[in-house]
């Protein structure tokens, strides 16, 4: 059977987030979290292969307690096993540190043939998970991908670009994210699993239960360092020329040639 | 106002209904009105959702819940689109002969594809010249060896043609009047069964409403459900079930209809305030208020007294029916009389609600006829 691996993130409901003046870090306290929603394709994606070929499903996410109700809401969806990877020594860790914690669970998971991550969380936008992610695993990695499917022993997976679409096959285990616009249509969590997973728990994995090297954890782990967060602004500015054609054409050949756009 | 002592497992129901409400339902539920669409991602998400099997016991693959869970569910789901409501509703019109009347083959064959929503049900027994008076069903069932062969039409059937099982009363024995109808199961495929004209629609718009047709229609004879001459019994007993669900759907319109007007008359102002501080309006709404509040009383207690395994509840369940679907024609017509011209234009939901509103009053066995069964069974109940 098929194994399945999906990372999801737990994100501040849009609305709800402050920033800290002095640190320039969310203050997590004041927050309602909600399951990153480009993550409902990555498990959508897992569900219906599950439902093609056959698999077991593994959801798993890096954070504090308050990220099990997520991980819940992911089994509600059709998902097998939960684990939540949670450590203090997590703590502060930007997209290179977290890669690291995932590819370690994830290592610690294996054989497995897919890993599904949504193509960039709604916070921090960077998108650059998956791909380190793939890159700590030594796994191919495709980004942005709108369809996954076996032909014979082969993954093909299709995903869009500005040209039109492209087709991947790979023939090993793989990393891949999820477009967001992968479906027009994403089921929502089961009733009956709804009520079953109110007994369940999910397993909780701790630095040393993934066998992390310390110094690649957290804030220890993290080359990123936020300097300031600022709402940037665009200004603008234009430049209405008046004459007649002539000299309208000439002004502007001007303006061009100060600017250094043309040369003559 | 009144908030009903709920499990924990109703709350989720609850809660599962509002999240489909808020994401499969709301954003397009003008949309499918104005067009007359039916779209199938909000029963695909009900299906996914598990909660086509609400009704349907857990060896078939269902809640194992009652009438109340039923109507819980239909009324918050027709908070959102009544159109939706009826789709879904009609399912369980058409499931409950099979779970009521069903022998062990045909529950093992059908519910386990209905309580996952695999396959949509429908429930077939008006026709042209028998509406009201059921009894005047012309469409006939001939027994031929292993087979009947059913011939005749049906009109008015809710999931025609997204349907894939039909319950179909039919005249087995026309001598025999009211005890020589059958009641059977048709599937969507059988030979010489075929789907007619889709119906237009002044509400439910987003419901499908066709006629069907039986043309030297030919099945097996193990679709016959209970036995030849109890086609009435099984539609009556299952109308006395599903008329509960009428009348939470009503529920749902009506306190739709109310909070959005309410939203209106306390940000609407003339001659320098909201109009709500007018006692005409404000006065109104405590009418609405009081009359959704004894409907939903209503409701809540007769699907509670069938869940009790109450045997004769015709009367009850009428007036549930009854009451909850005059209301909400009642408090739709004021929420539009509320918000004036902005209720009458289309662009605003009460207009739509008030169109939805008007076929509960008709459909499941008009008002009229609730009180005739009312007033039949309070003789019962006082010889």
């Amino acid at each position: 059977m098929e194994k399945i691996i999906v990372c999801i993130k737990g994100v501040p409901k849009p609305g709800t987030v402050k920033v800290d003046p002095e640190t320039h870090t969310l203050k997590r306290e004041s927050m309602e979290l909600i399951l990153n929603p480009n993550d409902r394709p990555a498990l959508e994606m897992a569900i219906r292969l599950k439902e093609k070929y056959g698999a077991e499903i593994t959801v798993i996410s890096m954070g504090p307690s308050n990220i099990i109700p997520l991980l819940k809401q992911a089994y509600a969806l059709g998902i097998d096993q939960m684990i939540l990877l949670s450590d203090r020594a997590f703590a502060g860790a930007d997209t290179l540190a977290t890669s690291y914690v995932l590819a370690r669970a994830i290592e610690k998971l294996s054989p497995f043939s897919i890993v599904l991550m949504g193509l960039k969380s709604i916070d921090g936008e960077t998108a650059q998970v998956p791909s380190e992610t793939a890159g700590l695993l030594g796994l191919p990695s495709l980004i942005n991908i709108k369809e996954l499917k076996k032909e014979d022993d082969k993954w093909i997976a299709i995903r869009e670009n500005e040209y039109g679409e492209e087709e991947i096959e790979v023939e090993s285990s793989l990393l891949a994210s999820v477009s967001p616009q992968a479906f027009d249509y994403l089921r929502p969590p089961s009733l009956k699993r709804l009520i079953e997973v109110k007994e369940k728990e999910p397993l909780i994995w701790t630095a040393s239960d993934i066998q992390a090297e310390p110094e690649k954890l957290g804030l220890k782990g993290s080359p990123t360092q936020v300097v300031d967060v600022f709402e940037k602004k665009l200004e603008m500015k234009g430049t209405i020329l008046e004459g007649e054609p002539q000299e309208l054409v000439e002004k502007f050949i001007e303006v061009l040639k100060e600017k250094e756009i043309i040369k003559i | 106002m009144l908030i009903y002592p709920l499990t924990d497992d109703q709350k989720l129901l609850l809660d599962l209904i509002k999240q489909i409400g808020e994401e499969y339902i709301k954003p397009y539920a003008l949309e499918w009105d104005e067009k007359e669409i039916y779209d199938e991602k909000p029963i695909k998400a009900l299906a996914h959702a598990d909660l086509f099997g609400i009704i349907i016991p857990e060896e078939y693959g269902g809640l194992g819940w009652g009438s109340f869970e039923m109507c819980l569910a239909v009324e918050y789901l027709s908070y959102y689109c009544a159109g939706v409501s009826t789709t879904y509703a009609a399912s369980f019109l058409g499931c409950y002969p099979i779970l009521l009347f069903g022998n062990k083959e045909q529950k093992a064959k059908y519910l386990p594809f209905i309580a996952t929503g695999k396959k949509l049900c429908a429930f077939a027994l008006t026709e042209p010249q028998a509406g009201s008076d059921a009894f005047a069903i012309k469409t006939t069932a001939k027994k031929e060896g292993d087979y009947y062969i059913l011939n005749g039409m049906k009109q008015w059937i809710t999931n025609g043609g997204i349907a894939d099982i039909y319950i179909v009363i039919a005249m087995t024995d026309p001598a025999k009047g009211a005890r020589g109808a059958s009641a059977f199961i048709v599937e969507k495929d059988d030979p010489g069964f075929s789907i007619g004209k889709k119906e237009k629609k002044l509400g439910l718009r987003a419901s499908v409403t066709t006629e069907l047709f039986f043309n030297d229609c030919k099945i097996p004879r193990d679709r016959l459900l209970a036995r030849e001459g109890m086609g009435f019994i099984v539609a009556l007993k299952t109308l006395d079930y599903a008329r509960c669900g009428a009348g939470a759907q009503a529920l749902g319109i009506a306190q739709a209809a109310m909070e959005v007007a309410l939203k209106h008359a306390t940000s609407r102002v003339q001659f320098g305030q909201p109009i709500y501080n007018f006692q005409a309006v404000s006065h109104t709404f405590a009418e609405m208020a009081m009359k959704i509040e004894a409907a939903r009383a209503l409701v809540y207690n007769v699907a509670k007294y069938i869940d009790s395994g109450a045997k004769d509840f015709s009367g009850a369940s009428s007036m549930a029916k009854c009451l909850a679907t005059d209301t909400a024609m009642w408090v739709t017509e004021r929420a539009i009389q509320m918000m004036g011209g902005y209720g009458y234009m289309r662009d605003y939901p009460v207009q739509k609600y008030f169109r939805d509103a008007k076929c509960l009053q008709i459909y499941e066995g008009t008002n009229e006829i609730q009180k005739n069964v009312i007033a039949r069974e309070l003789l019962k109940y006082y010889k």
